[in-house]
């Protein structure tokens, strides 16, 4: 069983408060899309559930487990995809996947996962040569060529043409089929069956945040 | 171990990918040692005075240019977020960066020394000294210089700033380094200054991974 949970989060980038009071809770198979305008703190709200941000007031839970108790567990389970694309230029599409894969546990093998998106017949390519779309799809490969329970996907169609996102739609269906949980931000359309939606508009930041939580403050 | 060692084969096989990058540090190392005959003048027996302290000085000024890139290029295309979600504490990822940087740039750096030494016209008795000195020494700055790198990620100008921190840090690597080679041209013994010079890698071993990994995640928070 797998249960990702997040209570009463609030989140703090800078000087500025960026989300207060925002629950979330995913089983096994389930979707959330992260919507809101610019700024509104997707991205952040992506990188506090991957564990690089930490969480300002709040918890945030697998299996009851605040997951700041075993971080490196936590990560072992999650795939997060980031604005950047983490390809490195001089290697190949293929050494770009394997290189990841190899750090984690049961790499699958990285021919399937770029055939899966459609990159296989670039996979000795120097990443270099690749377009922005190309790019993205490889980004998108790494995750299909290990098993992780949980991604973490910051607009993941940036770039990507049609044929593309319906792949990476087909892979977001096969990773939940599988018993999955992803989290999505996005602002295009991305036809993600029954997928919850939260709205970060929703969970701006109002004084009486503030003043919560400069009461419960250092 | 295995994921640790795969961090440091991916290093290895990005520098192999430019070897541009180490062959530039290895010809400014060169190039920098062989200023100062033409600076000071050929007098073989001043040179003979100098060479220790030139060879572990422009070392040192050589290994300076090679830190700005070791997690610059890495935050920049995201990959530092994905090695710092890797399943293996960030402190072993940063270990792994220094042992890469010092097999990319300080052996390098250390099979170069003799034959400048030699240029310089250092007499035969330094040339244990120095090379025994540099093997402890070389990681030592790895380690330092991987902390002043992690500190600096991110920056604007890092590079500049990079050489401000890391530099007063290895002034005692400096220090023992050239001394033991005096000792050992005055027919003295060396082995306290490798015993200090231990002690110096053994502290940066244990120390700076774990402040290079509290800078990091400071960077990528």
């Amino acid at each position: 069983m797998s249960r990702f949970k997040g209570e009463g989060l609030t989140c703090v980038r800078g000087e500025r408060l960026v989300f207060s009071g925002l629950e979330f809770d995913l089983g096994p198979g389930d979707a959330l899309l992260v919507i809101g305008p610019n700024g509104s703190g997707k991205s952040s709200l992506l990188r506090v559930m991957a564990g690089l941000t930490p969480v300002a007031m709040g918890r945030l839970t697998w299996d009851d487990v605040p997951f700041t108790e075993d971080p490196e567990r936590h990560r072992a389970r999650l795939h997060y995809l980031g604005h950047e694309n983490a390809i490195k230029p001089q290697l190949s599409a293929a050494e770009n996947v394997a290189m990841w894969a190899g750090l984690r546990a049961n790499p699958t093998g990285a021919g399937a996962a770029l055939a899966a998106f459609g990159l296989a017949p670039f996979a000795d390519l120097p990443a270099r040569l690749l377009s922005a779309g190309q790019r993205r799809r490889l980004a998108l490969a790494r995750l299909s060529a290990t098993p992780a329970t949980l991604w973490l996907l910051d607009e993941p169609s940036v770039a990507l043409d049609r044929e593309s996102v319906a792949r990476f739609e087909a892979a977001v269906a096969a990773h939940r089929e599988a018993g999955g949980i992803a989290v999505i931000a996005t602002n295009t359309e991305l036809a993600i069956d029954q997928a919850a939606i939260l709205n970060l508009a929703d969970y701006a930041a109002t004084s009486a945040d503030i003043g919560a939580l400069l009461g419960a403050g250092p | 171990m295995t994921r640790f060692l795969r961090v440091v084969r991916r290093e290895l096989g990005l520098a192999l990918r430019q070897p541009g990058d180490t062959a530039m540090v290895v010809m400014f190392f060169v190039i920098a040692v062989v200023l100062f005959p033409f600076g000071i003048g050929p007098e073989p027996a001043i040179l003979a005075r100098i060479a220790a302290g030139v060879v572990w000085v422009t070392a040192l000024l050589a290994a300076m240019l090679s830190f700005e890139r070791l997690f610059q290029g890495d935050f920049e295309d995201g990959c530092l977020e994905q090695l710092a979600l890797v399943p293996l504490p960030l402190e072993a990822t940063a270990l792994a960066k220094a042992l890469a940087h010092w097999l990319t740039t300080g052996l390098p750096l250390l099979i170069a020394a003799p034959f400048l030494a030699l240029a310089l016209n250092m007499p035969s008795p330094g040339y244990t000294a120095l090379f025994a000195t540099m093997a402890l020494g070389t990681p030592t700055i790895s380690l330092i210089g991987t902390l002043g790198a992690a500190l600096t990620v991110g920056a604007r100008r890092g590079g500049v700033l990079l050489s401000l921190l890391v530099l007063p840090l290895v002034i005692p690597v400096l220090i023992f380094g050239a001394a033991a080679v005096d000792s050992a041209l005055a027919g003295l013994s060396i082995r306290p200054h490798l015993l200090l010079l231990g002690a110096l890698l053994l502290g940066a071993v244990v120390l700076a991974p774990v402040a290079a990994a509290a800078a990091l995640r400071q960077a990528l928070e």
